[in-house]
Formats: structure tokens, C-alpha cells, sequence
């Protein structure tokens, strides 16, 4: 037997194996169950357009507001990082250490629940702001490592030409150091920005008003009022409309970036 | 000429870790010398003229630029290091920044210059080193001689007192070392106070006023270029040109 007529034997089995995979489903299902629960056009009607105008947008704005606090605070961590002072390097050694080790909803509820009982006192914003803070400060301690990694990537032989023009600390990490960094870490930051997008869903723990909910609380709560699936569905869909093309974009200034390096 | 050396280094010693790179060195350069610094790789030669501006920290020893000591907790590094041009290896243009701005910079954050002033030095610098016409472009679109032309332009820029040289042809393509050498020429015809660590044996001979031959750590032998390169004194100098010449 010739090599490419083995070669098209081998292909076609596997095809076949897949295409007998899929029959054997499709026959077991049971199809208008699935349209009844998952897909019902009454429900998706009536989740319009709040599904969008609170849903996606209260989803985006929560991330929004997690991703600015927690990548100015991981700067901030970053420069204590690489701080001369031993104590400042060990605060942020311990600040990310702590943070990285817990679960993020663990942290949301301590913030909603625990912080309130303990001072007396509730975050602004409510159980939405407690939840924001604490993914402020979960994602923060994430970020801090990336644009540690980042300012460290930048050759030694910058610095040392900003030194040699007599640039100041500060100025060589406002105009030499920093802009370079920037570029390096875009896209492992914009990982994190999409590891947030769905990191939100954990905010509903607090508890909502409808006003507030964000995707999958809404997901949730048209689960219960209809007494069917199809909200959880499209809520998929509203995700995986807002996280793919993010990750996507990753993909792009990944394959931009390293033909820049060339 | 002026009394006061523009470099003055007494008994410097600098060890990482337990490795002694200098041990105990006195060298000078006057004001408008030319001076240039040979030995073999791990002679220290760039550790001391990195010494000179401070990057490298001396472990100990006294360094004068002009007369004021840079290693007092008093002096103002940044000040000092604005007057003293630095060239490196690597030349180290930043990046993220066009060939103008490049040069403009550490003018407008150190010297505190207007943007059309620094504009203007930055400008008449390009045209001394042939490279008008690059000014909007960005250091990854240049050769490496041009880089390093730019390098030398920039450093001019700050309206320097010195210069040092840390091995500016060794990373360059050798049909562009000439040009880059033909900069620094017109550089010392000009005056200018240089400290060119190289292995460029036809220039220390042509434009240097001293060499210095440099070998573990010490300065083996000194003088005249032509009196060094032609009549070596020392076993070890005689044993190191007959491998470069």
C-alpha cells in the first residue's frame, strides 16, 4: 500500500470515530427538552433588553472599575517590590503572597460581611463596592507580579544611559522605564482584564438589588422566575460576546509584539 | 589649560564579592587629553571608566571629576554625571522614543530646557554627526554605526565637559567602525576631554594624547601612544600587542 493512501485510511477512520460520536449523541438526546429548557424564545424575549442595558453593561462596568483600581495598586505593590528598602519588598512580598493564595470569593465575602461585623463600618457603595474592593485587591496582587516582571525586563543598559544623562529616579522610571515595561506586560495584562470580566460573576454573592446585577446574578434570577435554563444560556452568549474578541485581541498583540522583537 | 585634571583617580580598588577587578589604580586625564585604554578582556578597563560616572560603585579609593569628589554623600551625582557624556557598547538609544526626542530628553528633565531650545542643540548635534535626515526615525530602523552616531549626539547634547567611551566600535560591523571613529576624531580636534576604553589600536595612535595599557586589574604601563605601541617596555604589553597588531 502506497504512504498517502495509508495516510487517507488513518484520516477517514478518524473521522468516523467522531462522526459516530455525534450521531450517537444526537439520537440519545432528547431534543425538544433541550429547546424547551435551554433555548425557549418566550423566555429570551422577555430578558430583553435588560439583559444588555443592566446586565452586560453593570458586567463591563464592574470589571472596568476592578481592572483600574487593582492595576494602579499592583503599581504601586510593583515599585515597593523594587524598593532599596528591605521592609517595603517584604510588605509586597506579603501583600502578594496573601492575596494570591486565597480564593477571590473568599475575599469578596470577608469585604461584604466580615469587614462590616469587625469595624462597624460598610464599604461605599454597599455589597457592590465591598465586592469591587476586594477584586481591587485580589487582582492587584496578580498584576503586581506581571509588572514587576515587566520593569525588570527592560535592559539594565537603559537605566544606565538615563544615569549617565544624570535622569533621576524618577524621571527614568516615568520616561525610560515605564513606557518600556508598558509595552511588554499589554498582554498578559489584557489576560487579566479578561480573567476579571468573569471573576465579576462572583460579586452576586453580596446579594443585588435588580439595579445592580450583573450577568450571571441575572442569569440566576431569570432561572428562578421562569422556572427554565434559557436565561443561563444567554448569558453565555452575552460572555462569550464580550471575553472572546479580548482574548482574541491578546492573541494579536502577542503575534504584533514578537514580530517587533525581531 | 586648566590646573584641576578632569579626572582624577587615586588608589581605587573594586571587588565583586571576593574578586578584586582593580587593585589600587592612579590615573588622570587633564582638560582637552585624549586618553585611551587597552588591555585584554578582564584587565577592569571598562569597570574603571564605569567608575568614573558611577555606575560601578568603588569599593575604595577617591574619584575627582573636575576637582569634586563624586563618592562624598554631599555631591550632587546627577549633576555631575550631566557634564560628564557617556557613549556605551550597546549604545543604549531608547527605544520607544524617535531619534529627536532621544536627544532632547534628559535635556528638558536634567538641564531643564525649553522644548525649542533643546530642539535646536539636538538638531545642530545631528548635523555634526551626519545624521539629519534620521531625526524622526527610531533607533530599530538605524544601523548599528548610526545608533551609535546618535549615542555619541546625544551625550553632546548636554553640553558636556568629557567624554568616555566604553568600547564603541566593538559591537558594530567593522565596515561601520570608520565612520563612528571619524566622529570621535573630529570630537578631540575639537578639544574635547576623552576617555576611550578600545581596542582600536590605529586610533589610540592617531588621535590619543596617552595610552594606558591595563592588565589584571592594574595599569601596567603608560605614556606616549606611539612611545607604548611601538616600544613597549613591559613583558606583559609586549606579549598583548603581539596578539592585537
Amino acid at each position: 500500500m502506497k504512504r498517502s493512501t495509508r495516510r487517507h485510511l488513518r484520516d477517514g477512520g478518524l473521522y468516523a470515530v467522531l462522526l459516530v460520536v455525534v450521531v450517537t449523541i444526537g439520537l440519545s438526546a432528547d431534543w425538544h427538552a433541550i429547546r424547551v429548557n435551554f433555548f425557549d424564545s418566550d423566555t429570551i424575549k422577555a430578558l430583553w433588553p435588560d439583559i444588555v442595558t443592566i446586565a452586560a453593561v453593570n458586567t463591563i462596568k464592574y470589571t472596568v472599575l476592578s481592572f483600574a483600581g487593582g492595576l494602579a495598586l499592583a503599581l504601586v505593590l510593583a515599585l515597593m517590590k523594587l524598593s532599596p528598602l528591605r521592609l517595603y519588598r517584604w510588605l509586597a512580598t506579603a501583600y502578594i503572597e496573601f492575596f494570591r493564595g486565597l480564593p477571590a470569593l473568599v475575599v469578596i465575602l470577608l469585604m461584604a460581611f466580615g469587614v462590616p461585623l469587625a469595624f462597624q463600618w460598610t464599604p461605599p457603595g454597599g455589597n457592590v463596592g465591598a465586592g469591587i474592593i476586594a477584586l481591587i485587591m485580589v487582582s492587584s496582587a496578580y498584576m503586581a507580579e506581571t509588572l514587576r516582571a515587566g520593569i525588570q525586563a527592560v535592559p539594565k543598559g537603559q537605566t544606565e544611559a538615563a544615569a549617565s544623562l544624570g535622569m533621576g529616579s524618577f524621571w527614568t522610571l516615568v520616561s525610560i522605564t515605564l513606557p518600556q515595561a508598558i509595552r511588554i506586560v499589554i498582554p498578559p495584562l489584557t489576560n487579566e482584564f479578561v480573567l476579571l470580566i468573569k471573576d465579576t460573576s462572583l460579586l452576586s454573592v453580596g446579594g443585588f438589588l435588580f439595579s445592580q446585577q450583573e450577568l450571571t446574578s441575572f442569569g440566576q434570577s431569570g432561572l428562578t422566575s421562569y422556572a427554565n435554563a434559557t436565561p443561563l444560556i444567554a448569558v453565555a452568549v452575552v460572555y462569550l460576546v464580550i471575553a472572546v474578541p479580548s482574548t482574541r485581541l491578546v492573541a494579536y498583540l502577542e503575534s504584533r509584539q514578537q514580530k517587533a522583537a525581531r | 589649560m586648566n590646573a584641576v585634571p578632569a579626572i582624577q583617580v587615586e588608589q581605587l580598588h573594586k571587588y565583586y564579592g571576593q574578586n578584586e577587578v582593580l587593585k589600587g589604580i592612579d590615573f588622570r586625564v587633564d582638560a582637552g587629553q585624549v586618553v585611551c585604554v587597552i588591555g585584554p578582556s578582564g584587565s577592569g578597563k571598562s569597570t574603571l571608566l564605569r567608575c568614573v560616572n558611577r555606575l560601578e560603585e568603588p569599593t575604595s579609593g577617591r574619584i575627582l571629576v573636575e576637582g569634586i569628589d563624586i563618592c562624598d554623600p554631599e555631591t550632587d551625582l546627577n549633576a555631575v554625571r550631566s557634564r560628564i557624556g557617556m557613549v556605551f557598547q550597546q549604545f543604549n538609544l531608547f527605544p520607544h522614543m524617535s531619534v529627536l526626542r532621544n536627544l532632547c530628553i534628559a535635556q528638558q528633565r536634567v538641564k531643564g530646557r525649553g522644548k525649542d531650545e533643546a530642539v535646536e542643540i539636538a538638531r545642530r548635534n545631528l548635523a555634526k554627526v551626519g545624521l539629519s535626515e534620521k531625526e524622526d526615525a527610531y533607533p530599530a530602523h538605524l544601523s548599528g554605526g548610526q545608533q551609535q552616531r546618535v549615542a555619541i549626539a546625544r551625550a553632546l547634547s548636554m553640553d558636556p565637559d568629557m567624554m568616555l567611551f566604553d568600547e564603541p566600535t566593538s559591537a558594530l560591523d567593522p565596515e561601520l567602525v570608520g565612520d563612528v571613529l571619524a566622529t570621535m576624531k573630529e570630537l578631540a580636534s575639537e578639544g574635547m576631554t576623552m576617555m576611550v576604553v578600545t581596542h582600536e589600536m590605529g586610533f589610540a595612535r592617531e588621535v590619543g594624547d596617552k595610552l594606558v595599557f591595563m592588565d589584571g586589574g592594574v595599569i601596567v604601563e603608560e605614556g606616549d601612544p606611539r612611545e607604548v605601541l611601538g616600544n613597549p617596555h613591559h613583558e606583559r604589553t609586549q606579549s598583548f600587542l603581539s596578539k592585537v597588531l
